[in-house]
C-alpha cells in the first residue's frame, strides 16, 4: 500500500485522498470565503459611515448582512477549522491518513459548489428579486412568505453544506476512534484532537436538524405546508425553535476547536504542560452537552412563558461554568511559566481575553429582563463579533503561525507576522468595541440608516474595520512567502519545547503519508 | 498493531485508497442536481414568477432536463462508488481495523438520520402539545384566539385548521396496523437471513433477504394505496394544515427512507447470489441490516404519535 509518488497538477487536487492536501483545500478555500465576506462587512461599513442612505438600498444591504453571515459562519469558520482537523489529527493521534479517505475529498468538494449556488443569487439576470435578505438565521415568514426567489437555492446550499459538514464530521470521530497509534488512549489524547472529536459529535446531531428545517421552509414555500404559517396550524415561532436547536450547538461547534488549539500553544510558550487537562475535557464535554438545552435564549422576546424564559436563562448561565474552568486553566498554565511572546502565543494570549470578553457581554445577554433591552441591537453583533472574530478567527491565525513551520519545513517572517498581529489587535477593538456602546444607546442591527447620535461610535467602526481587513491582507502574504521559503528551515522541534507527536516524531515538513507505521506512545 | 497479532489472512496496513476521481464526480452531480431541482420546483409551484424571455424563465424551463442530469450522474455515482468499495472488499484490500472505520462510519450515518426525522418529530410534538392549544387560547393566548382564530376548536388531529381548511383523519387500524405487522416481520426475516449468513447457509440467506426485500415492496405498495385513499377520499393533503403538513413529511420522508432500503435489500440478495459475504467479511451485509433496522423503529415511531395517538 505505499505509494511515495506524488501526483501532481491539477489531478492531485481534484482526486486526492490525502488529509495534508484536503486540509490545505479547505484552508485555503475558508481564506477566500474569508475575503468574500469580509468584502462584504466592508461593504455594510462602509455604507454605516454615515447616517442615512448612500451606496445601497436597504433590500441590497440586508442582503450583504445575510450572505456577510451566512459565508463567515458556513464558508470562513467552519471550513478553516475542519482544514485544521485534516492536517492535525492523523499526525497527532499517529494515524497513516483520516480513516475514510475518499469520503474526506467528497466532503470538501461540495463546498465550493455550495458556495458557488449561494453567491449565484447575486447574478440579477438569474433572480431579479435579490439575493437572500432576511439575516443569516432565516427567520420564518421573512425568508418563507417573504424571501425572495434565490431562497430556494440557498435552501439547497445549505443543504449541500449539511452533506459536507456530516461527511467530514463522520470522519473525524472514525478517525479518532479508530486510528489512534497503540498506548494512544483516550485521557492521553492532545486537546485539539479532544475538542474537535466533541465538535464533530455536535455537528452529527444538529446539521441533520438544520437540514430538516430548511426542507420545512421549502415545502412551505412551495408546497402548500404551513408549518411556520398560524393559519394552518403551524408558527412561525416554531421555525426559531428548531432553527436555535441547530445554532446554539454551531456556536459551539465555531468555538471548540479554537479552545484546543490555545491548549496546544499556551503550554509550549509558558514551558508548562497544561494544567489541568482531565478538567478541560470534562469541560469541553460538559459545554457541547448544556449546548443543545439552551438555544430559547436567542428568543426571549417572541413571548415565551415565564417558566420558560427563567429555565433558558438559568441554563445559559451555568455554561459560565465549564467555560470559566477553561479560561482559569489557561491562566493556571501561564501562572510562573517561563512565557516568551511569539506571535502564535500573540495570538493565544489575545484569544483568550478578547474571547473572554465576549463571554462575559454573553452573560450579560443571557439575563432575561436585560436581554429584552438589548436583543437586536449593536450590542449582540459586538457580542457574537468579539466571540467569532477575536475568538474563532484569531484561534484560526494562531494554529496557522503555530503549525505552519511543521507543514511547510519553513519559518515565518517573525517580524512581519507580529505587525499583522498588532494591526489585528489593535484594529478588531476599534471596529467591535464601540458596538457596545452604540448598541447600549439602542442602534438596532440589521438597518442601513440611523439616529444622528451614533455616528461617532460607526466611524470608529468603519475605520477599525477597513484597517481589520486590510490586515488580513499581510496575513496572506506571510503565508504565502513562508510556503516559499520563508526564513530558512524550521527544526523538527519548530519551537522550544513543543509537545506533540507532530512536534516529537515527524520532521519538518511533515512528510506525504504521516505514519505509515503506528508510532509508540507511552 | 493489534491486528497483525490476530492471523486472519487480512492485510495489516491500513487501505489509503490512491486517487479518486469519485468525490469530484459528486459534488458536480450534487450540484447539477440541485440546481435542476431548484429551477424545476420554482417553474412548476406558483410562488416565483419570472418575466417572459429572462434568463430566469429559461433556466426555469431547463430545470426539469438539469435535474435529470443530476439524478444520472447521482445514480452512476452511487453505483460506481459502492461496486469500487465491493471488489476493495472482495480483493481482501480492507483490514480489520479498515472494517471497523466502515461500521463505525455507518452507525454515525444512521445517528445523522435519526436527527433528521428528530427535526420533524420535534414540529410534531411542538405542534401538538404548544401551537394548537396556544391557538385555541391556553396559556396568555387567550385574545389570539378570541381576535385571530375565534372559530377554531384546539384538538388535535386538527381537522379545521385555524385558516377553515378541513381535512379527515388517518386512522390507526387498517393499513398502519398491517403495514406495522409487515415491518416488523420483515426484521425477523432479516435476522433469519444474518444469521444463515454467519452459519454458511447460503440458500436460507438467499431466500430470505429477498423475502425481507420484498415485504419492503409490499409496504411501500400499500402505503401509496393509503396516501391515494387519504387524497381521495378523505381530502387529507400534504396542504391541510399542520396535521396533513406532519403526517405526510414524516411518512413521506420515512417512505423514502424504506425505498433506499429495498434497494439496499435487493442489491445485498444478489450480492448474496454470487457469494459475495463471507461469515468474517460482510460488512455491506451488517450496515444494510442496520439501515432497515432503523426504518423499522422510525416507523413503530409513527405508528404510535402519528396515526394512534
Amino acid at each position: 500500500m505505499a505509494h511515495d509518488h506524488h501526483p501532481t497538477g491539477i489531478k492531485r487536487w481534484l482526486f486526492t485522498t490525502n488529509h495534508k492536501d484536503i486540509g490545505s483545500m479547505y484552508l485555503w478555500f475558508s481564506f477566500i470565503m474569508f475575503l468574500i465576506g469580509g468584502a462584504m462587512a466592508l461593504g455594510i461599513r462602509t455604507e454605516l459611515f454615515q447616517p442615512g442612505l448612500q451606496f445601497f438600498d436597504p433590500n441590497t444591504f440586508n442582503s450583504l448582512t445575510t450572505l456577510h453571515g451566512l459565508i463567515m459562519v458556513f464558508g470562513a469558520v467552519m471550513p478553516a477549522f475542519v482544514g485544521l482537523a485534516n492536517w492535525l489529527i492523523p499526525m497527532q493521534i499517529g494515524a497513516p491518513d483520516m480513516a475514510l479517505p475518499r469520503m474526506n475529498n467528497f466532503s470538501f468538494w461540495i463546498l465550493p459548489f455550495a458556495f458557488t449556488l449561494l453567491l449565484l443569487s447575486l447574478v440579477p439576470q438569474l433572480f431579479p428579486d435579490g439575493a437572500p435578505n432576511f439575516g443569516w438565521t432565516f427567520y420564518a415568514p421573512l425568508s418563507t412568505k417573504y424571501g425572495p426567489a434565490s431562497t430556494d437555492f440557498f435552501i439547497f446550499g445549505v443543504h449541500l453544506m449539511g452533506i459536507s459538514s456530516i461527511m467530514g464530521a463522520i470522519n473525524v470521530i472514525v478517525t479518532v476512534f479508530n486510528m489512534r497509534a497503540p498506548g494512544m488512549t483516550l485521557m492521553k489524547m492532545p486537546m485539539f484532537v479532544w475538542t474537535w472529536v466533541i465538535t464533530a459529535f455536535l455537528l452529527i446531531m444538529v446539521m441533520p436538524v438544520l437540514a430538516g428545517a430548511v426542507t420545512m421552509m421549502l415545502t412551505d414555500r412551495h408546497f402548500g405546508t404551513s408549518f411556520f404559517d398560524a393559519a394552518g396550524g403551524g408558527d412561525p415561532v416554531m421555525f426559531q425553535h428548531i432553527f436555535w436547536f441547530f445554532g446554539h450547538p454551531e456556536v459551539y461547534i465555531m468555538i471548540l476547536p479554537a479552545f484546543g488549539i490555545a491548549s496546544h500553544i499556551i503550554p509550549t510558550f509558558s514551558r508548562k504542560p497544561l494544567f489541568g487537562y482531565a478538567s478541560m475535557v470534562y469541560a469541553t464535554a460538559s459545554i457541547a452537552f448544556l449546548s443543545f438545552l439552551v438555544w430559547a435564549h436567542h428568543m426571549f422576546t417572541v413571548g415565551m412563558p415565564v417558566a420558560g424564559e427563567l429555565y433558558f436563562m438559568i441554563a445559559t448561565m451555568i455554561i459560565a461554568v465549564p467555560t470559566g474552568v477553561k479560561i482559569f486553566n489557561w491562566v493556571a498554565t501561564m501562572w510562573k511559566g517561563s512565557i516568551t511572546f511569539e506571535t502564535p502565543m500573540l495570538f493565544a494570549l489575545a484569544f483568550v481575553i478578547l474571547f473572554t470578553l465576549g463571554g462575559v457581554s454573553g452573560v450579560m445577554l443571557a439575563m432575561t429582563p436585560v436581554d429584552k433591552q438589548y436583543h437586536d441591537t449593536y450590542f449582540v453583533v459586538a457580542h457574537f463579533h468579539y466571540v467569532l472574530f477575536p475568538g474563532a478567527i484569531f484561534g484560526t491565525i494562531a494554529a496557522v503561525y503555530y503549525w505552519l513551520p511543521k507543514w511547510t519545513g519553513n519559518m515565518f517572517n517573525e517580524t512581519l507576522s507580529k505587525i499583522h498581529f498588532w494591526l489585528s489587535i489593535i484594529s478588531v477593538n476599534i471596529t467591535f468595541f464601540p458596538m457596545h456602546f452604540s448598541g447600549l444607546a439602542g442602534m438596532q442591527r440589521r438597518v442601513p440608516d440611523y439616529n444622528m447620535m451614533f455616528e461617532g461610535f460607526n466611524q470608529l467602526s468603519s475605520i477599525g474595520a477597513f484597517m481589520l481587513g486590510f490586515s488580513q491582507l499581510l496575513f496572506m502574504y506571510i503565508v504565502i512567502n513562508c510556503i516559499r521559503g520563508g526564513q530558512g528551515k524550521a527544526t523538527d522541534n519548530v519551537w522550544d519545547g513543543a509537545e506533540g507527536l507532530e512536534f516529537t516524531h515527524l520532521p519538518s515538513p511533515a512528510p506525504y503519508h504521516s505514519f505509515e507505521k503506528a508510532p509508540e506512545v507511552k | 498493531m493489534k491486528e497483525m497479532t490476530e492471523n486472519t489472512g487480512k492485510p495489516t496496513n491500513y487501505y489509503v485508497p490512491e486517487q479518486s476521481n469519485l468525490p469530484i464526480i459528486g459534488s458536480v452531480g450534487l450540484f447539477i442536481l440541485v440546481l435542476g431541482a431548484g429551477n424545476f420546483i420554482q417553474s412548476s409551484t406558483d410562488k416565483v414568477k419570472a418575466e417572459e424571455g429572462s434568463l430566469q424563465a429559461f433556466m426555469g424551463s431547463m430545470g426539469p432536463y438539469i435535474l435529470t442530469l443530476g439524478l444520472l450522474i447521482i445514480f452512476y455515482l452511487m453505483y460506481k462508488w459502492w461496486s469500487t468499495a465491493a471488489r476493495e472488499s472482495m480483493a481482501n484490500m480492507n483490514s480489520a481495523q479498515l472494517d471497523r472505520s466502515y461500521r463505525q462510519g455507518m452507525l454515525w450515518f444512521i445517528t445523522s438520520e435519526v436527527m433528521f426525522f428528530a427535526a420533524f418529530f420535534g414540529a410534531l410534538w411542538y405542534a401538538r402539545t404548544l401551537i394548537v392549544p396556544w391557538l385555541g387560547g391556553e396559556g396568555n393566548n387567550a385574545m389570539t384566539h378570541a381576535l385571530l382564530w375565534p372559530d377554531f376548536n384546539a384538538i388535535w388531529p386538527v381537522t379545521t385548521t385555524p385558516g377553515g381548511t378541513t381535512t379527515q383523519a388517518m386512522g390507526p387500524w387498517g393499513l398502519p396496523a398491517i403495514n406495522t405487522a409487515i415491518l416488523l416481520t420483515s426484521s425477523w426475516t432479516l435476522t433469519i437471513a444474518h444469521h444463515a449468513l454467519i452459519d454458511r447457509n447460503r440458500s436460507t440467506l438467499i431466500l430470505f433477504t429477498w423475502l425481507t426485500a420484498l415485504l419492503g415492496v409490499i409496504f411501500l405498495g400499500l402505503q401509496a394505496y393509503e396516501y391515494y385513499h387519504a387524497y381521495t377520499d378523505l381530502g387529507l393533503t400534504l396542504g391541510s394544515g399542520i396535521y396533513g403538513n406532519t403526517f405526510f413529511m414524516l411518512t413521506g420522508f420515512h417512505g423514502l427512507h424504506v425505498t433506499i432500503g429495498t434497494i439496499f435489500l435487493i442489491v445485498l440478495s444478489i450480492r448474496c447470489s454470487k457469494g459475495h459475504f463471507t461469515p468474517e467479511n460482510h460488512f455491506a451485509y451488517e450496515a444494510g441490516a442496520w439501515y432497515w433496522h432503523f426504518v423499522d423503529v422510525v416507523w413503530l415511531f409513527l405508528f404510535v404519535f402519528v396515526y394512534a395517538f
